[in-house]
Parts: structure tokens; C-alpha cells; sequence
């Protein structure tokens, strides 16, 4: 490969010191250089964000950061002094607070413990629970997030506990903030939020790296870039001198083909085709607590945007379709035919799939490998006293591998040693091997990154053309309008529209999810939102 | 192209969360039970007074408050095995070797008190030496990442295999201040009473509440089981909490294996035979999950009681081989097994 760095000097001005400098970093994993002599540098007072496509090797450059990896060579220096940390908790008290990605965090014990476990206020030797519960509403409330901080951290959304994760890592003063993807299950009003709070810890001199595959995110928040690709270093950009387009290409190394020509599509195709006969159609579907009675018809070959705030019952009405939650009103018609789905294997058995939002708890297993993660859900069908095939096993995860751009292509490689933008992927093909009828997506393309996005979007959309139905979920209002041939919108956990996609707009949108009075809405409600 | 690549990062404006609006008390009271971390305590607390109230009604002379002391008399050293056990299953481990300690603590005492050593020296030896073998326990399973299965069973071979060591044989105490402190009664009035052996193994229960509620190693231990991972990466003291775990429950199946020979009078190699397995079973009834995270230590007593009264009701019953206290165990395992796997699924 040709060295393609270019380091830029503009930023910061002449003199100042990088308060993280890491050189020549490399680092090995069986199998795969997940990094190769990777050099990188954060200032104080700068948002800076490390991009690159799944895989490339953003969070394990964190991991060498913070000790959680051991680095194969390179240096590390901190403050002007060479270190190597033996672990997060020795990045801490370093002054370096760090978010991984995913939510690691613990489910079994209260939100104020998560926040501040391991520098809670102590009183007489003990922890003091009430002041540590008062400081973490504090905290909490800094983030504009008004939940008990007594209640179990398990029982809340994923965004939730994203938000809680952020808390802990901003209540220590630190010199250095570390976010990996944390606004990949965050709305719109959250992202404000956390970009409010990294402003004004970025005003104060803190230095935060950011990572996000959002562009839009990353435009407006950072000041500099470093672009990481296979492993290795690109370049290291400011933020107002690169084009999207250029930051794009120099991600993924080529040219990125446009997507718009899909949306147009499923416009035409909203406009000009008759309704495709029903596949499914629920009448006064609902669940206690979860949703309200709804009606829903979905088309064969038909793509159903969702959209609404989280807790806006999105998830719920998902769940009640893919038989995870059994409804406790109304009926569903599946193909004509009268149906009660009790349970996901029931579902499965009807070829309809659910792909949760929550890939960790819910969906990926760790120890598989990715070829048994990919057959998993149609071995479970078939029944485990008839196994698939050893060569269609093959077959199947090969072929997903190379249409979903796994990396690395490897259908032995253990999926806990996947990036994250890649389990997804697999978690996307385990359901795409059943080769359901009807698939539902809860917001698919979360921490992927741009390119595979834009396939994604491309085979769900494909699919659909050969008589698959789709449900989609996604906090990226403009996914769901490129996409989807209608749009329901929800809201308060009821469904409140159902719109043909035909010349809506992203605007029009959010006034509809927006809109209702102040009184009834409560977009946070933890309420068994993925709990 | 930018539509490609954007996420809405304007937005109409949307109103801050509120937070959830109170739920009836008949649906409080249903989070309290469906709930992992309370629910399975208060299930076998009724499930306790449930036993005891039948017994009370089908015996003559159950209902009264010496029966209910008993039940602390004879199981205090169980108490103080089970206290340990909580930390060791709270972070997802597993200890099979207290029972084999207990009984090695026993000779140990058995044979230096005969050998004419004080008591005074002899507890401390003993509660060394078993912390020391928790210590070895507790690094083997750390630094070499051995199964907690394995690690601890290799403990119980040894410390049995010690017993044999010490004498085939059984030796009994006659050192006189340890034959005091075991008759030693404490009045509670009303003809009541206890044994110094109780208030020991309350005061553990009293120290392991505290530890375990409201210091950062106790909430450790929590973090532990409920997620080692996640606790490595939120910076906690994970290696140390893990091996220190297994220290408390070398010194508390030592200081077990101390009362035990209070209540026995010997040391005898064959004895406390499948204990472990008892204080598994009154750390599970008493709803600590055997994964890991969730439990309380008063559960755990909650579950010794339930153990003891169901042995009660055995020894009144008089006809009944004292075999069926074991059956009922078994049953009672498998019925609060299932009851948690409900219980945490329904939380999904
Ligand atoms: N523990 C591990 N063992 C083996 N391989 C690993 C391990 N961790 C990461 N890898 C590999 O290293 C590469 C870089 O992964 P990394 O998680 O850093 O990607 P990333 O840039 O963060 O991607 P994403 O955007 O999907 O989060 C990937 O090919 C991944 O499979
Ligand atoms: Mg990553």
C-alpha cells in the first residue's frame, strides 16, 4: 500500500502540546493487524473525531489508548510523559475518561451506582447513598435526562443507558474525554444535548475525541479529524477543510455511489403502483403498557417506515408484530390467515423476523462464530435434530459475507472479536437467511458506517422489490423517507399517522413526531422500552 | 448525496422527558415481586413463615420461641457459610470447598487443643490458615484463569485429604475453656436462650449487610456479576474483588469450621460431608441468582432458616428419616430455580 499520510500543522497554533501523542502504534490480533503504525495526536481544547469504516480500527486505537489492549509497539505519551497503562482504571487516573463502545455498564445495579461506582461520596467508611444519589441527578439533570437515579440501570432503553454512560464519564474531572459512537441509539434532542455538554467541555480546555459515522454530527461538532483506514493511518484533517465528499472517499478509498436514486424509486413506486395485496394486517393490535390498539396493513413487497421518539412506542409495536411481546388485544392476519404469534420462534416459523435494536443483549452471541451466528436462526427453525448441511452452512455465511461486507471475511472468526459496525451486519444476515416474508428492522444500520449503510439500504430495498415486506426502524428520519413507501408515525405509544411517502419531507416529519401538546408526551419513558 | 450520509441534527423543538407518572399500589407491589433483586427474598420469607405457621398448627410445642431460637442455635455455623458463600455466587463464582474446610478447621481444632495450645491461639491459626487457602483459591482462579468449578474443587480434595492427615480418627474437645464457651448459654429471659455461636454468626451477618450494601468492595462484588467486562472497562478493581471474594469465604468457612467444633466437641475427618452443597442451596432459596449480581446476604439467612425449620418439622414429625430433609431441599432448590428463571424472564 502507498503511503498516503498528510499531516496537516494548522491546528493548534504553533507551540501547543498535544496532550495525548501516540506514534508508530501497532497492533496485532491473531489473524488480523488491526492496527499499523498508527500515529495520533489530541490537543486541549478540541473536538476531534477518528473516522474510518467498521473495522478500521477506531476502538481498538481507544483500546491501546486506555490500556485495555496491549500495544505490539509504539509510544504513548500523555501530558509530555511516555506511559502504558495497565487498564481503564490507570487511564482514569491518568485523567483520561473514556465511553466504549457499546454500553458497557451494569444492568443489575442502580443508575446512580453506574455513574459513579468506584468514586462514590463516602460517609463513616460506607458509601453515602443518598448524596451519591443526589450527585448523580445532578449529573443526570446536566444531561437534561430526568429519570429516578435509584431505579436499576437494566430497566431502562438503550439511549438511556448511552446517556448514563456519558454521565459517568464526565463526572470526573478529566483532561481527556473519550466517546466511541455515542449517539448511535441517541434522537436528535439528545444528540443536542450531549453536544451542548461537550462544547462546554471543550470551552474549558478538555480535549474529547469523538467518534460517530454521522457526518452531520461530526461537521458541526470537531474541529479535526483523523481518517483511519484497514488499520492504518490516512491523514489528519482539520474539519473545515475537508470536503464530505473527500472525507468520504479517503474512508473508504474510492468513490461512494449515491443513493438517492433509491429513494426516487420507491417514491415512483408509491405514486404509481396500486396497493400490492395485503401480507399482514393487524386490527386493533395492542399491548398493555407497551401500545395501544392499532391498525396496520402491510403490502407484500411493501416498505413500512416507523418513526417516532423513543419510547414513542416504535420498538413496542415492532416487538408485538415479531411475536417477541404477545399482544393482549386484537387480531393479526398473516397471509390471509387468522394468527396469534406467541413467541419469536412462532414468528420465525411464519418467516417473519425480528432484528432487535439491542444487538448485544438481544441478538448477537458472542462466542459463536460468525458462520453459527449467520445459521443460527434458521437451524432453530429447521429444528436442532435436523443440522443444515454442512456445505449450504458455508454457502450461507459466504454469500452474506460478501453481500454485507463482513470483515474480516471470515466465517470462523469469533463475532465477539468483530468491530461493532460488523456484528450488526451479521445479525442483519442471520435473518436474512431464513428469508423471511416479512422482516422487521429495528434501526439496522446503527453504528455502521456510511458505505455498508448505503448497501443495506440497497438490499432491504431490493428485497422488497422481490415481494418482501418491511418494517423499518430508524432515528434517521431521512433513512426511513428514502426507504419506506409509507411512513407511521407514532407517538405517546399510539400510533398517530399513516402516511404514503409521496412527497414527504424530513421537516413535515418531525412536526408530525413533534406535534401534540405538552402535556401528553413523554418521549423518555423507560417503560419497557428494550428493558 | 449528503441525504446519504445525514441524520437530523435539526430539530423541531421537543420538550425534555418527564418522568413516569406513579403506578398503582397493586401494581407497585407486583414490581416489588416480579422484581430480580427483591422479589426472590420476599417469596421465600413467605415462603418461611408459610413452613413455620404448619408446623406451628400440626405439632404441639413448635409454636414457641425456643423452637425459633434453635433454628439459630443449630445452624449459626451454616449462617456463617452461607454469608460467605453470597459473596462468592454474588459475583458468579461458585466455592465447593467450604464443607472440606470446615471439617479441617475441625481437626485442626480438635487435635491442637488437645496437644494442649489455647484457644486464644488456636481460632486465629485456624482463621488464617483457611483465608490463606481462600487466597490460594482466589489467585488460581484469577491468574490462571481457572473455573471457580474446578478451582475450589481441587480446594475441597486437598483440606479433606488434610483431615485424613490430622487422624483417621475422630478427636473430641475437652480443653476446658472451649468445653465452657460451648455449654455457655445466654438468657434471653423468659426461659429463652442462645449460644454464643449466635450472636457470633449474627454479628458476620451484621459486618457482611454493611459490606456488601454499602462499601465500594461490596457494590464490586456486585458489579462482578453483573458484568466482569463491563466492570474491567468502567475501571473498577476487578482482579482484586475476585480473589478477595474467596478470602471471605476461606475465613468464614474457617470461623464456620470453629463453631461447628463448638457445637460438636470434635473434630471427627468425615465430618460437614456435602455442606457445601447445603449452603449453595440456602444462598439460591434465599434468591441470590447463581449467575451472579443479584442477592442479598439476608436472603441468605432467610434460606438457612427455611432449611432449619424444614429439619424441624422432620425431627417433630419423629416417624420421617431424617433423609427427607433432603428431599424437601431438593425439591424446594428446583421449585426457587424455576421461580427465578420466571421471574428475571419476565422482566424482559
Ligand atoms: N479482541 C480482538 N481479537 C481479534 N480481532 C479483533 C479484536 N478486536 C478487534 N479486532 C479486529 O480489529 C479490527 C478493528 O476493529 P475496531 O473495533 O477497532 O473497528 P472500528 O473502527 O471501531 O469499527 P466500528 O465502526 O464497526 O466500530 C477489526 O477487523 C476487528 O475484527
Ligand atoms: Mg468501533
Amino acid at each position: 500500500m502507498t503511503d498516503t499520510r498528510e499531516v496537516r500543522e494548522h491546528f493548534p497554533a504553533d507551540g501547543a502540546t498535544p496532550v495525548v501523542e501516540m506514534t508508530g502504534i501497532s497492533i496485532l490480533f491473531p489473524g488480523v493487524k488491526a492496527l499499523d503504525d498508527v500515529s495520533f495526536r489530541l490537543f486541549p481544547g478540541e473536538v476531534h473525531s477518528l473516522m474510518g469504516e467498521n473495522g478500521a480500527g477506531k476502538s481498538t486505537l481507544i483500546k491501546a489508548l486506555t490500556g485495555v489492549y496491549p500495544i505490539d509497539s509504539g509510544t504513548i505519551v500523555v501530558d509530555g510523559q511516555p506511559v502504558s497503562f495497565t487498564g481503564p482504571a490507570a487511564a482514569q487516573a491518568a485523567g483520561i475518561s473514556t465511553v466504549y463502545q457499546e454500553v458497557n455498564l451494569l444492568p443489575n445495579l442502580s443508575v446512580a451506582e453506574n455513574i459513579l461506582l468506584g468514586r462514590e461520596p463516602r460517609r463513616f467508611g460506607g458509601i453515602d447513598g443518598r448524596a451519591m444519589r443526589r450527585r448523580a441527578a445532578e449529573l443526570l439533570e446536566g444531561l437534561n435526562l430526568d429519570i429516578d437515579p435509584g431505579s436499576l440501570l437494566g430497566s431502562h432503553s438503550l439511549a438511556i443507558q448511552q446517556l448514563v454512560a456519558i454521565a459517568r464519564a464526565i463526572n470526573v474531572d478529566s483532561k481527556v474525554l473519550i466517546l466511541d459512537e455515542p449517539t448511535s441509539s441517541l434522537d436528535a434532542d439528545e444528540v443536542a444535548e450531549l453536544f451542548r455538554v461537550i462544547r462546554s467541555l471543550r470551552d474549558s480546555g478538555v480535549a474529547i475525541l469523538f467518534v460517530s459515522h454521522f457526518l452531520d454530527q461530526i461537521y458541526e461538532i470537531t474541529n479535526r479529524l483523523t481518517v483511519l483506514r484497514n488499520g492504518r493511518l490516512v491523514g489528519e484533517y482539520l474539519t473545515t477543510e475537508l470536503l464530505r465528499i473527500d472525507l468520504v472517499q479517503k474512508m473508504i478509498g474510492k468513490e461512494l455511489t449515491t443513493l438517492d436514486e433509491i429513494g426516487e424509486r420507491a417514491h415512483a413506486d408509491a405514486v404509481t403502483a396500486d396497493r400490492p395485496a395485503d401480507y399482514a394486517r393487524a386490527e386493533g393490535l395492542g399491548r398493555k403498557g407497551a401500545i395501544e390498539p392499532f391498525d396496520l396493513v402491510i403490502g407484500e413487497g411493501e416498505v413500512i417506515g416507523l418513526a417516532g421518539l423513543l419510547g414513542s412506542g416504535r420498538t413496542e409495536l415492532a416487538r408485538i408484530l415479531g411475536g417477541i411481546d404477545r399482544a393482549d388485544s386484537g387480531q393479526l392476519d398473516i397471509a390471509g390467515a387468522r394468527t396469534r404469534l406467541r413467541s419469536p420462534r412462532q414468528a420465525i416459523s411464519r418467516r417473519i423476523a425480528y432484528s432487535s435494536e439491542n444487538r448485544r443483549s438481544e441478538g448477537i452471541i458472542d462466542d459463536l462464530t460468525v458462520r453459527e451466528n449467520i445459521v443460527l436462526a434458521l437451524q432453530a427453525d429447521r429444528g436442532w435434530f435436523r443440522p443444515i448441511p454442512k456445505k449450504r452452512r458455508e454457502e450461507l455465511a459466504q454469500s452474506y459475507i460478501q453481500t454485507l461486507n463482513i470483515r474480516p471475511a471470515n466465517p470462523d472468526a469469533l463475532v465477539r472479536n468483530l468491530s461493532g459496525g460488523n456484528q450488526q451486519k451479521v445479525l442483519l444476515a442471520r435473518w436474512l437467511a431464513i428469508a423471511p416474508r416479512l422482516l422487521i428492522l429495528d434501526e439496522p444500520t446503527r453504528g455502521i458506517d456510511i458505505g455498508a449503510k448505503a448497501e443495506i439500504q440497497k438490499l432491504v430495498y431490493t428485497l422488497a422489490e422481490n415481494g418482501m415486506s418491511v418494517v423499518f426502524i430508524s432515528a434517521e428520519l431521512e433513512e426511513v423517507l428514502r426507504l419506506s413507501h409509507r411512513v407511521v408515525v407514532l407517538r405517546d405509544r399510539r400510533l398517530v399517522a399513516d402516511l404514503e411517502n409521496d412527497g414527504l419531507t424530513v421537516d413535515a416529519l418531525l412536526a408530525l413526531i413533534a406535534d401534540g401538546s405538552v402535556d401528553d408526551e413523554a418521549p423518555l419513558a423507560p417503560l419497557g422500552e428494550s428493558s | 448525496m449528503t441525504s446519504t450520509l445525514d441524520r437530523p441534527s435539526s430539530s423541531a423543538s421537543i420538550e425534555p422527558p418527564k418522568p413516569l407518572p406513579p403506578r398503582s399500589p397493586i401494581g407497585r407491589v407486583r414490581d416489588i415481586f416480579t422484581s430480580p433483586r427483591s422479589g426472590p427474598v420476599l417469596v421465600t420469607a413467605l415462603l418461611f413463615v408459610a413452613v413455620f405457621l404448619i408446623g406451628g398448627a400440626r405439632y404441639r410445642g413448635f409454636f414457641s420461641g425456643q423452637v425459633f431460637l434453635n433454628l439459630f442455635v443449630d445452624n449459626s455455623y451454616l449462617i456463617v457459610l452461607a454469608v460467605g458463600m453470597t459473596f462468592v455466587i454474588l459475583t458468579g463464582g461458585i466455592d465447593l470447598s467450604v464443607g472440606a474446610v470446615v471439617a479441617v478447621s475441625t481437626m485442626i481444632a480438635a487435635s491442637l487443643l488437645q496437644s494442649g495450645w489455647s484457644p486464644g491461639v488456636v481460632i486465629p491459626l485456624i482463621l488464617v490458615l483457611t483465608s490463606f487457602l481462600g487466597l490460594l483459591v482466589g489467585l488460581m482462579i484469577h491468574v490462571f484463569k481457572v473455573q471457580p468449578f474446578i478451582a475450589t474443587l481441587a480446594a475441597m480434595f486437598l483440606a479433606r485429604g488434610l483431615c485424613y492427615v490430622i487422624s483417621k480418627d475422630s478427636i473430641s474437645i475437652n480443653e476446658p475453656t472451649f468445653v465452657a464457651l460451648a455449654v455457655t448459654r445466654i438468657p434471653l429471659g423468659g426461659g429463652l436462650s442462645i449460644t454464643p455461636s449466635v450472636v457470633i454468626a449474627l454479628v458476620v451477618v451484621v459486618i457482611a449487610v454493611w459490606v456488601l450494601g454499602f462499601t465500594r468492595f461490596g457494590r464490586t462484588v456486585y458489579a462482578l456479576g453483573g458484568s466482569e467486562q463491563s466492570g474491567i472497562l468502567m475501571g473498577l478493581p476487578v482482579a482484586r474483588t475476585k480473589v478477595i471474594v474467596y478470602v471471605v469465604s476461606g475465613f468464614c468457612s474457617g470461623l464456620a469450621g470453629v463453631l461447628f467444633s463448638l457445637y460438636t466437641l470434635s473434630g471427627y475427618p468425615l465430618t460437614a460431608v456435602g455442606t457445601e452443597l447445603d449452603a449453595i442451596a440456602a444462598v439460591v432459596i434465599g434468591g441470590t441468582l447463581l449467575a451472579g449480581g443479584y442477592g442479598f446476604v439476608l436472603g441468605s439467612v432467610l434460606g438457612v432458616l427455611v432449611l432449619g425449620v424444614i429439619q424441624t418439622i422432620i425431627t417433630f414429625e419423629g416417624t420421617l428419616s431424617s433423609w427427607w430433609t433432603r428431599i424437601f431441599i431438593g425439591g424446594l432448590l428446583l421449585v426457587f430455580i424455576i421461580l427465578q428463571k420466571v421471574l428475571t424472564a419476565r422482566r424482559r
